[in-house]
């Protein structure tokens, strides 16, 4: 350890190791750059876009100016609603089985596992199955159909926070309940399962926007529709993909149009979390945890 | 009204753990019993196996007779029934978080879908009452939650849930030992004035507790019940000379 | 042991307790002994056992476990059924064949007029793009998350950590979207004519195609949406290394990049491995962003500034509008093999980072 000591080694070590901060602090900055960049974009270019007829006007025809994304923001809003009703109790209830039914034995393991696979199953792979599972079958592409896409990929997210919301509810409550002979089932759900709500509440928002913005699983699903359309049995817009087919289309103006639905977009995610935090946290009483 | 509970032939396992070696007992209904031993002496299993707490443990096993009020537990009856019956209050306070103060109070009733509201407040007062803590809560009744109260009157809480369902066994797992002194005279002043209206078995490590609030102690060492008669005789003329040892303080 | 009746047991004499130990709610005293069953035990008597309520929760409950199963075995089932044509066609080969077009006698790999198909392009483009991804992400995720763990003052902390999780929430087409309009311009006027002119000769960067989209434009789009993941991860796993093994490197007299290298980074390295190997599970799915800057052309150029194609992009490109049953076929049976890739990455990836943060010594040297 004697050559440590040597002024030429340590005025080396001092060097790499400030050498090794500014690297960070670069890396750290590069990473930060493009986030502020989209963000930059989105709010300016999407803002000089936004109008009033943005949220009350159809796409026009190729060629007139104007237009909107209304019924894309209804497709999306009707297209997330219904996959929430199917990916939200499933995924509850799995977790709910992970939790309190299923510990440590084998099936909790496989569910467990399967959940992580569902999980990493690619979007447009997604979109393949379901349009081979509902589309081919009803012989139509349809709102419905792009549901049940989006909905089943909620289910590992709000399965796999819900069951660790579960985990960290406090045994003692759990027996509270079980000790004044509470039936399994009422406690579960109004005990067990009410003192994570918070927590699985926030894990189905985060399944809510992480679907919000899928595009691949709708292309061959929802389809994308130009008209007014709330039927399930339709091809309906949606947000993403009509950003998607106007940015790529050659007309200014369905630039623009792409980029204040980008914008939308970005800001209905952002707004339904933050609404759903803030309703969840009202109903708080004081002391509670 | 309370009534009165006979054991026989109780043992009971946690894996390949005998914990409790044929304990056979009768306590008389609406008095005090209390229970003690060195820590392990399979005290806290035993009041678990009178409401069939014990076998929510997955490895837990258990075999013999209780019977209560002239019913077998585990033959003529389920977990859920004979548990509205005979009320638990834990080691550690364990008030529901989410719920308000009176939720809590009212938690045993509305949870088994008991829906009468006006007579859900007059139990809550009354329960809240007879737990000495009315006078403290009453203001934030529906405000506060049950966590929010301190240690002691979280303990009283749980003892209020406990009551509402007018059970007819109270059963208390060292309910002081998590708590202050001032705390735990309250509760033991609580248990004095209960034990007229309740069959009362409380677990504990504190002597004088067990002296000061029950009439009669059972002594319990290694899954074994050494001995039990008046709290009076245990204290001052133990007729095992394990119990002398372990009440003079030679072990343990 | 002695039966206690009734008469054996003393007067109870009270607890010797001080007034102000007495409770607050004393003055209601002793409750009337009741002489009849209460209201409320009348009621909870005549209730059930809910044994048939808590059999069909719990059933419930399994049953949406098993649709987890469920939902699985159905897509892999319809992926294996809808693609049994090609299978029968062209068999393993599909994923290895080439072709060669009888006109130019240049090699040829799709062509849904001529019923010829081969996924050796799109295997191509999604290695390339996402290995690219790798090589830009991993140093930056990297850097950030040292930076984050171990250097950074505790107020930037949070707030940087949010923003790189922000990154996260941001759908793929708006990545896409600004990929097309804001990178691939930039890419196309300085960076690609800088990387041809002094890297031209590796033969990586012919500058021949003027759009400016291709692998490096999927590469760099890709590296910036896989760049949360794994510096999320990283910080996750550089976390978990205990405090006592900074403290006994800074102690032997380590600088803090040596304290980093020797206890920080070699007990957190089987995670950070992990967490990349999850990034690339990730890269090698994603589809829009990619789909819309690489170019969608089924070929295999040596320059990264070519156009070219991927297997998630293929599929979301041309599936609409395939009409040949035989097409349809082989863009599902891409599917298939991109989901039995990402499967076997991702499941590589968890146990990876499963065996750090868990506690498991990594002690294989």
């Amino acid at each position: 350890m004697s050559t440590l000591r040597s002024p030429f080694r340590s005025r080396m070590r001092a060097l790499t190791d400030h050498a090794v901060t500014g690297l960070a602090i670069l890396a750290t900055l590069i990473v930060v750059t493009p986030l502020i960049a989209i963000f930059a974009y989105l709010v300016v270019k999407g803002a000089v876009s936004l109008n009033w007829a943005f949220f009350t006007q159809v796409p026009k025809p190729v060629g007139e100016p104007g237009g909107g994304m209304a019924n894309a923001i209804v497709g999306s809003a009707l297209l997330l609603g219904v996959a929430s009703l199917i990916g939200v109790p499933i995924g509850i209830g799995a977790g709910i089985f992970l939790a309190e039914f299923g510990r440590g034995t084998r099936l909790a393991n496989a569910v467990r596992f399967t959940a992580d696979v569902l999980n990493g199953v690619p979007s447009i792979v997604m979109g393949l199955a379901i349009y081979a599972l509902i589309v081919v079958p009803q012989g139509h592409f349809s709102a419905f159909s792009g549901s049940v896409a989006l909905g089943i990929m909620m289910i590992p997210t709000v399965c796999r926070t819900t069951e660790e919301m579960l985990l960290m509810v406090p045994h003692a409550v759990r027996e509270a309940a079980l000790g004044l002979g509470v039936p399994n089932w009422r406690s579960a759900l109004s005990i067990t399962v009410k003192t994570a709500s918070p927590g699985i509440i926030t894990g189905c928002m985060l399944a809510f926007a992480r679907v919000a913005g899928e595009t691949a699983p709708l292309l061959f699903t929802a389809l994308g529709n130009e008209f007014w359309s709330s039927s399930l049995n339709q091809p309906i817009a949606a947000l993403p993909l009509q950003i998607y087919e106007y940015a790529l289309s050659p007309y200014d103006d369905w630039h623009r149009l792409a980029w204040a639905g980008a914008l939308v977009l970005i800001l209905l995610i952002v707004l339904s979390v933050a609404l759903v935090r803030y309703v969840t946290s009202r109903g708080v009483l004081k002391g509670a945890s | 009204m309370g009534v009165s509970i006979q054991v026989t032939n109780l043992n009971a396992w946690y894996g390949a753990n005998h914990t409790l070696q044929d304990i056979n007992l009768n306590i008389p209904a609406n008095h005090a019993t209390a229970l003690i031993g060195p820590s392990g002496c399979g005290k806290s299993t035993f009041v678990r196996c009178l409401n069939r707490m014990h076998e929510t443990n997955p490895v837990a096993r258990v075999t013999g007779s209780v019977r209560m009020g002239g019913m077998d537990i585990y033959a003529d009856t389920t977990p859920v029934e004979i548990r509205r019956r005979v009320g638990m209050v834990f080691q550690r306070p364990n008030p529901f978080p989410t719920m308000s103060i009176y939720d809590n109070v009212a938690a045993g009733l509305k949870l088994n879908g008991y829906s009468n509201r006006r007579a859900l407040d007059e139990i809550v007062e009354k329960t809240l009452r007879n737990s000495a803590l009315w006078d403290e809560v009453k203001d934030d009744l529906k405000k506060k939650s049950g966590a929010s109260l301190s240690g002691g009157q979280q303990q009283r809480l749980c003892i209020a849930r406990a009551l509402a369902v007018d059970p007819e066994v109270l059963l208390m797992d060292e309910p002081a030992s998590a708590l202050d002194p001032v705390s735990t005279s309250k509760i033991e002043d609580l248990i004095f004035q209960l034990k007229a209206q309740y069959t009362i078995v409380i677990v504990t490590h504190n002597m004088q507790q067990a002296a000061r609030v029950a009439e009669n102690t059972g002594f319990f060492l290694n899954g074994r019940m050494v001995e039990f008669d008046s709290t009076h005789k245990i204290f001052t003329n133990p007729s095992d000379k394990r119990t002398e040892d372990y009440i003079t303080g030679r072990f343990g | 042991m002695p039966d206690i009746r009734a008469s054996d047991i003393p007067a109870a004499s009270p607890p010797a307790s001080s007034p102000g130990s007495k409770p607050a709610g004393a003055d209601s005293a002793l409750p009337a002994p009741l002489t009849e069953v209460s209201a409320q035990r009348r009621f909870l008597l005549s209730r059930g056992n809910s044994a048939l309520a808590d059999r069909v929760f719990k059933w419930l409950m399994v049953l949406c476990a098993l649709s987890i199963f469920g939902i699985v075995v159905l897509i892999v089932w319809q992926l294996v059924l809808r693609s049994q044509l090609t299978w029968h066609a062209f068999g393993f080969r599909f994923f290895y064949q080439t072709f060669t077009n009888p006109d130019s006698h240049q090699p040829m790999y799709w062509d849904p007029v001529n019923s010829l198909f081969s996924a050796v392009p799109f295997i191509y483009g999604t290695l390339v793009s996402s290995f690219l991804a790798l090589l830009m992400a991993v140093p930056l995720a990297v850097g950030t998350a040292i930076f984050l763990t171990e250097m950074c003052p505790r107020a930037l902390r949070g707030p940087l950590a949010f923003l790189t999780e922000l990154l996260a929430a941001i759908p793929s087409v708006i990545y896409g979207l600004w990929a097309v309009f804001v990178l691939v311009p930039i890419l196309r006027e300085h960076v690609n004519p800088l990387l041809t002119q002094w890297l031209g000769w590796t033969g990586l960067f012919n500058n021949d195609n003027p759009t400016g989209l291709g692998f490096l434009a999927a590469g760099v789009i890709l590296a910036v949406m896989i760049l949360p993941i794994i510096s999320s991860l990283t910080r996750e796993v550089m976390s978990a290394v205990p405090h006592a093994q900074r403290e006994a490197a800074l102690a032997l007299g380590a600088t803090r990049w040596e304290m980093i290298r020797m206890s920080v980074l070699r007990n957190a390295r089987i995670g950070i491995v992990g967490a990349i190997i999850l990034g690339l599970g990730r890269a090698l799915g994603e589809t829009m962003a990619v789909t819309m800057v690489i170019g969608n052309t089924p070929e295999i150029h040596r320059s990264l500034l070519a156009n070219g194609s991927s297997m998630a992009a293929v599929i979301a490109n041309e599936f609409t509008e395939a009409v040949s049953n035989m097409h349809l076929s082989a863009l599902i049976e891409i599917g298939l093999a991109l989901f039995m890739v990402t499967i076997i990455v991702n499941a590589f990836a968890q146990v990876l980072v499963w065996a750090v943060t868990r506690g498991a010594p990594a002690q294989t040297r």
